[in-house]
């Protein structure tokens, strides 16, 4: 399983029926243990990717894999858990209920779950905390909570929408260590959507730049600063010539659309 | 504990002391502009009336409380039982709604006296129908709002987890509508109550409250007329608490319904 792609998208082209182009010509392989981050302008498409990348809405044309299987097998396969710019809980599940929802789907037995969820809530730094209901939590917390549930399971992908977006810049920056720790620990591949240049440098092993209207991959930089990555990288010299190379793209795919 | 008790009595302090003062208030200008017992009697006559004809009184509560039971257990769950239906199969509810919506713009009491001639005059069930069909409609409307009014990523993400739709409905529509279907379910426990009394005032047995106080004032027997309305308002006031008790046990969880008091 491993030798296959991640991902791979190949034409991809999305046109939402009023005449919108939200993506054209669309080409991208991402690698098993990838971090690959989609970045670009509001409108360029990087949602609407991430989503047919999870079958949750159709391509109009060209091709998605999901670890070498149709984006429709993966998505009835779980091959994939997602998260959301807003954490999404069900707020009439407690935190524990909640993290166990996916399972429940897959019919693991009580104790199974149980099990799970405390590991999971060991993962994300939430113990003592699984009987509270979302409303309790803040913002961070909640968030964890639902990457433990898109965790839950052991998906081979993660797709993540702006998942830290709604967070403030301390809490974020203490997120995206986290989750760089929880992606190491899980051995997963994660495509993830971010507005913000250094989230996506920091965490990524590659950051593909795109432009809008239509949206289109202008440019992929490859991140070569070493992990584990700490606050301290963020002081880096290098992780400013690649911050500057993004920005630099984004503008410069701008200006050519 | 005592704080919450404490925290109780802030709450209900004001009405409390409105009600008294008002009470006075009655008493004081009934007998200050010396009043007539027909157009308003005193607060302490009806008392006594009622103290003196409980036995009665209380029977026929009882009778009218159950005919509006029956119609609020069977309007409202004929009306949720719609709601699912129109929420599952949309072109159902766009085929049906406009008509109940426009249904509950009728006034469905003006039926009262055809349910007598359908279902029999002393047989509960015409009270209970009326009941039912005045329960039914805001029930139907603010759980089918509930089913429908799911934010669109709670329905994504049970859709990434491959979720089929039996599923979406128990795990994710159906909790996410309770808020929506008790507040119907609120405005049901009251109409169902004045349906009962109403379909009454049309005829029925003379066991029952809503003919209690239509012969008491057709006879003159104005504190008898005041002391069943009074019943049939403490039901009202009671069926209504112990929906909104049951509600605040089922979405206690609901985020909305909180005073935000740290634990």
């Amino acid at each position: 399983m491993n030798d296959r792609p991640a991902v791979s998208i190949t034409g991809l082209t999305k046109q939402f029926k009023a005449g919108v182009t939200a993506l054209t010509g669309i080409d991208l392989e991402v690698q098993p243990r990838e971090f690959v981050s989609l970045i670009g302008p509001s409108g360029c498409g990087k949602s609407t990717m991430l989503r047919i990348i999870g079958d949750l809405i159709e391509p109009s044309a060209g091709t998605v894999e999901v670890n070498g299987k149709t984006a429709h097998r993966a998505r009835l396969d779980h091959d994939y858990g997602i998260v959301f710019q807003e954490a999404v809980l069900y707020d009439w599940r407690t935190v524990s209920k909640n993290i166990a929802l996916p399972l429940e789907l897959l019919r693991w037995s009580k104790e199974k779950r149980q099990q799970r969820v405390n590991e999971l809530l060991g993962l994300v730094e939430l113990e003592g905390f699984e009987d509270h209901h979302p409303w309790q939590l803040s913002g961070g917390m909640q968030q964890r909570v639902a990457i433990a549930r898109a965790l839950s399971f052991d998906p081979a992908l993660l797709l993540m929408d702006e998942p830290f977006g709604a967070l403030d810049e301390m809490t974020r920056e203490r997120m995206n260590l986290e989750l760089l720790r929880i992606w190491e620990a899980s051995g997963s591949t994660i495509v993830f959507v971010t507005h913000s240049i250094p989230e996506a440098v920091f965490l990524s092993t590659r950051v593909v730049v795109m432009s809008a209207r239509p949206g289109r991959v202008s440019a992929i930089v490859d991140v070569d600063l070493p992990y584990p990555r700490t606050a301290r990288t963020r002081e880096e010299p290098r992780f400013f010539e690649l911050v500057t190379e993004v920005r630099e793209r984004l503008a410069g795919g701008e200006v050519a659309a | 504990m005592t704080a919450t008790l404490q925290r109780r009595a802030v709450d209900w302090g004001p009405a409390l002391v409105v009600f008294v003062l008002g009470i006075v208030a009655w008493q004081g200008l009934v007998v200050a502009f010396d009043v007539q017992d027909f157009l308003l009697p005193k607060p302490t006559q009806i008392a006594q009336t009622f103290w003196d004809e409980r036995s009665s009184l209380w029977h026929a509560g009882i009778y009218t409380f159950k005919e509006a039971l029956g119609g609020f257990a069977l309007g409202s769950s004929l009306g949720i039982l719609s709601a699912l239906l129109f929420a599952n199969f949309r072109w159902l509810g766009t085929a049906f709604m406009p008509f109940a919506v426009a249904a509950n713009a009728v006034p469905i009491i003006a039926f009262a006296p055809i349910m007598n001639d359908w279902f029999g005059l002393l047989n509960p069930f015409s009270k209970m129908a009326i009941a039912a069909v005045l329960c039914f409609f805001p029930v139907l409307i603010n759980t089918l709002r509930g089913l429908t009014s799911v934010d669109p990523r709670a329905i994504e993400l049970m859709r990434s987890y491959a979720a089929g739709n039996v599923s979406i409905f128990r795990r994710v529509r159906i909790p996410a509508s309770l808020p929506h279907m008790f507040a119907g379910l609120k405005i049901a426990s009251v109409l169902s109550m004045i349906g009962a009394i109403v379909g009454e005032y049309f005829g029925g047995p003379t066991t029952a409250l809503g003919v209690t106080i239509l012969n008491a004032s057709a006879y003159s027997n104005f504190s008898v007329a005041w002391a069943g309305i009074v019943l049939a308002s403490a039901f009202g006031i009671l069926f209504y608490g112990a929906v909104a008790a049951a509600e605040r046990l089922a979405t206690s969880w609901d985020p909305s319904r909180r005073d935000f008091q740290t634990e």
